[in-house]
């Protein structure tokens, strides 16, 4: 406890890769969560032992698929009611995974658990330039409150 | 959902038709892009099922007349494809345990089972749902000369959970398979008898199959039907409304107008209120999280009987990670999850039923509640 500031954890963790679950990372991480406010995300601060994995064939793959549609992608539902993503829509469920991953350190208090439930529904947004731009709605769980 | 046909008759319907789409992200199926909407052109949009009240008011609002082009979505979509699974599956033989089932399938597979294993199994009426739909439960049961101790086990509490009903079904399979070649499972059924109840909120379920696959309470309507559903969870006459709960329909871990307001929970708090002397233990299956919870929610004081529940739940946690490797935690909820009150969990221990758990199933958030059908047998497997 820091009186006047808040509470802050020392946290010791190791990270897995979704995608290669034998692949761990040592990460150390301090979180701070602020008094009373609780419109303030909470200070984060972490260090990794080693590097994340090069993801860039897998962007390049994706980017490429993307920029062949004839329209801008529209989906529903990922995962689907039986849990399961397509192929195609995996880097589309990843990408609104990570993105979820800051709305949720966003809106989270020492008394909040969010996952993300399910992405509703993901459109892709015209654009003039090369840059890939989507608008996802998105579910999230809850623990406490359900 | 709702598909509407609008043919807009001024620039202004026009603009406020564009706000609609774009601020409601609805699904404009004719023009293709806002821009195109014009008065006098036919206007064609795909309403969310949860929309359509929001914008035929706002079309109201506006004098904007429209009519219902497609009224259920759902209905063209599933008319236009041929069904892949048949209705009447033939069940035992060619029952899937490693599929998600709809209720209807659940109902014919409880009838089924006891078809073909009648010298174990009875189906039993145990109450009726809020939309009149019939609660079933299992019973397992050698024929002895000795009255046996029971262990009751429920799926299902909440829709959403859609692991937990499959374990039900995929626990009793696993019993009846095996309980003339496997010696711990012959010489359980020597002593005691297994109550299954598949799926206790039956209507949520459904819900949850047809028309909001997160729907977690009963169907319960409240306020002249515009809000709907009671945590069964939280319904339980356990400290009922104390703590953990809301007041609130609209809330997901609303607790109902009192103790055993529905007719869910009174059934099975009947069923067991009176059967309590000869119930050994108490589980409830859940999803997602991978706990195995003991007494109480709705405070830190330990049940009398704690050692004992912890010891053996620790036991089970151990038995569930040498299969797969998964972990589990172990404890009492207010301890390692949260405070809640009217939990069938905590009611069982209360009335006097000496081990009484609550098991939250794979996973641990990855993909929650809808957890895929592949990770059905395993989860099931180390369960068992």
């Amino acid at each position: 406890d820091i009186s006047d500031v808040g509470r802050k954890y020392h946290l010791d963790l190791v990270l897995e890769d979704v995608l290669d679950k034998d692949r761990t990372l040592n990460c150390s991480a301090e979180v701070l969560y602020h008094l009373g406010n609780t419109n303030i995300a909470p200070d984060v601060q972490f260090t990794l032992e080693g590097e994340l994995k090069n993801s860039d064939e897998a962007d390049t793959r994706f980017y490429n698929w993307i920029k062949s549609l004839e329209n801008e992608l529209v989906a529903e539902n990922i995962p689907d009611s039986h849990g399961n993503v397509s192929p195609e829509m995996e880097p589309i469920w990843l990408l609104g995974w990570v993105a979820s991953g800051y709305v949720i350190w966003q809106n989270s208090t020492e008394d909040t658990k969010f996952q993300l439930a399910q992405i509703k529904r993901v459109k892709q947004v015209k654009r003039s330039d090369d840059s890939l731009e989507f608008d996802y709605m998105i579910l999230l769980h809850e623990m406490v409150s359900q | 959902d709702q598909v509407l046909h609008i043919v807009p008759e001024t620039f202004q319907q026009v603009q406020h038709l564009q706000h609609l789409c774009s601020t409601l992200l609805l699904d404009l199926w004719k023009p293709l892009l806002p821009e195109d909407i014009r008065t006098g052109g036919d206007l064609h949009i795909r309403v969310p099922a949860p929309l359509v009240q929001e914008v035929k008011d706002s079309l109201n609002q506006h004098m904007i007349s429209y009519k219902v082009l497609v009224p259920d979505v759902q209905e063209l979509v599933d008319q236009s494809m041929p069904r892949q699974r048949s209705s009447h599956r033939q069940v035992s033989e060619g029952y899937v345990y490693t599929e998600y089932h709809p209720m209807e399938e659940i109902y014919q597979w409880m009838s089924q089972i006891q078809k073909s294993n009648s010298e174990l199994v009875t189906q039993h009426y145990l109450g009726r749902t809020v939309e009149n739909r019939p609660m079933y439960y299992l019973q397992i049961s050698q024929p002895s000369a000795k009255t046996k101790k029971i262990i009751w086990m429920d799926c299902g509490i909440h829709a959403r959970e859609w692991i937990s009903p499959a374990f039900c079904q995929w626990f009793v399979k696993e019993i009846l398979q095996n309980y003339k070649t496997d010696p711990q499972i012959s010489r359980f059924l020597q002593n005691l008898d297994l109550y299954v109840l598949p799926v206790l909120n039956i209507d949520g379920y459904i819900y949850s199959w047809e028309k909001d696959r997160f729907w977690r309470k009963n169907r319960s309507p409240h306020m002249n039907g515009t809000c709907y559903g009671t945590d069964l969870n939280r319904n339980f006459n356990s400290s009922w409304g104390s703590l953990g709960v809301s007041y609130n329909c609209s809330s997901e871990i609303f607790c109902g107008f009192g103790p055993e307001s529905e007719p869910e929970t009174r059934a099975v708090a009947q069923f067991i209120k009176e059967k309590k002397s000869d119930i050994l233990c108490y589980l409830t299956i859940h999803s997602y999280g991978q706990y195995i919870l003991t007494p109480y929610g709705s405070t830190t004081e330990p049940p009398s009987n704690s050692e004992e529940l912890m010891q053996v739940a620790e036991e089970a946690a151990v038995a569930l990670m040498a299969k797969y490797g998964t972990k589990y935690e172990v404890g009492p909820t207010s301890l390692i999850l949260y405070n809640n009150s009217g939990s069938s969990r905590d009611w069982a221990h209360m009335i006097g039923i000496p081990f009484s758990y609550t098991f939250e199933l794979r996973d641990k958030g990855v993909h929650g509640f809808v957890l895929p059908s592949d990770q059905i047998q395993p989860t099931c497997e180390e369960t068992m």
